[in-house]
């Protein structure tokens, strides 16, 4: 016989293994000097184009390299690796999310000291990466003009977790009467404050602006670096 | 889905800790926040699964659902989000990104029982 049953408090952050690699990655990134960006989106909203563009359109000037999760096919490495970029895929099988320790296990054998900018791009999922920190240091959530405006609001917790968003496919709004004044609303309603870019991987439209503001937040995380650095001197 | 995958690491984790404590685990109890994108009917039917043939195995999920609070910047004042569509204060409606609940997915306590009988052997 068992005795009765009694409360035992605890406390357990379910994600907590996760959380660590986490934090472990995001300062050895902070030591390497190299910026984290990844990318959410659902599946087809254009991650990979616009990856790719971004690759292309940076490597003239930075030293830059992406992984790239997907469940069962190479393909989008074997896009991205048109950039001349270093990629790496990630097959994650049949998990819907990437974790923190399969991006540890990806940087295995990269120098992450010779880059300047790292992306991740997530498997296509707006449900299951809010959840996992990868130790980015910038998280971007993409939707395509042709998703509906009210993605947001469908998916507030991913919009959430996020710190830009970012509308692709531009050059096919007009077609589909796109209403970015409607997309602003709703990004606003669940994450005030958020910055959002328009861009077309296809035309190039908005690339510029997004890429100076990769440009900016490089910098200020260099500077930020050196500083601590300097005040722990 | 990555419910799955969660129920197993809180199954993994009482375990660890009914191990430790020597005791019985009737009920984990769990508090989630709206944020934590864990879908908890989802997570339920998954604990299930990930019970059987474990120690665990009969035991039962209570989810403690944890409102999103949020600091509003204008009452200076923690406050309790009424919409997850709406992030503004529900006094004011100043907007607010400054979260302080929402994003919780925590074991916060175990119902237990103390185990007094031996265990059985040949198990292996």
């Amino acid at each position: 016989m068992s005795a009765p049953p009694r409360l035992l408090e605890v406390r357990k952050n379910v994600l907590k293994q996760n959380d660590v690699v986490a934090r472990m990655l995001r300062e050895r990134f902070r030591e390497q000097g190299t910026f984290v960006v990844s990318l959410v989106s659902s599946p087809g909203a254009g991650k990979t184009a616009f990856l790719e563009k971004t690759l292309t359109l940076l490597r003239p000037h930075y030293r830059v390299a992406a992984l790239v999760g997907d469940l069962a096919t190479e393909n989008d490495a074997i896009r991205l690796a048109r950039s001349q970029a270093p990629v790496k895929q990630i097959t994650t099988g049949t998990l819907c999310h990437l974790e923190a320790a399969m991006v540890d296990r990806a940087l295995e054998g990269w120098d992450i000291g010779e880059l300047d900018f790292l992306f991740i791009e997530n498997v296509g999922n707006l449900v299951c990466p809010s959840s996992y920190d990868l130790g980015e240091n910038l998280r971007l959530v993409l939707l395509s003009v042709t998703e509906g405006e009210d993605k947001p609001l469908k998916y507030p917790t991913i919009f959430n977790s996020a710190d830009v968003a970012v509308i692709t496919k531009m050059d096919l709004a007009e077609a589909v009467e796109f209403d970015e004044e409607s997309v602003k609303a709703n990004i606003q309603a669940v994450r005030p404050g958020m910055r959002h870019f328009a861009v077309s991987a296809k035309t190039g439209v908005g690339m510029e602006e997004y890429l100076q503001f990769l440009a900016a937040r490089l910098a200020e995380f260099t500077l930020s670096d050196e500083r601590s650095c300097r005040g722990r001197m | 889905m990555h419910e799955l995958s969660i129920a197993m690491s809180i199954v993994d984790m009482a375990l660890e800790e009914a191990e430790r404590r020597d005791v019985k685990i009737d009920a984990v109890h769990l508090e989630l926040g709206p944020l934590a994108g864990v879908v908890a009917e989802a997570l339920l039917f998954s604990y299930e699964m990930a019970c059987s043939g474990t120690p665990l195995e009969g035991s039962r999920l209570v989810i403690k659902n944890v409102p999103i609070e949020a600091y509003c910047p204008a009452c200076k004042a923690q406050r309790t989000l009424t919409s997850m569509q709406w992030f503004c204060c529900p006094e004011c409606g100043t907007p607010t990104s400054d979260i302080i609940h929402g994003k919780e997915l925590a074991i916060t306590a175990l119902e237990v029982r103390d185990e007094c009988t031996t265990s059985p052997v040949g198990s292996a």
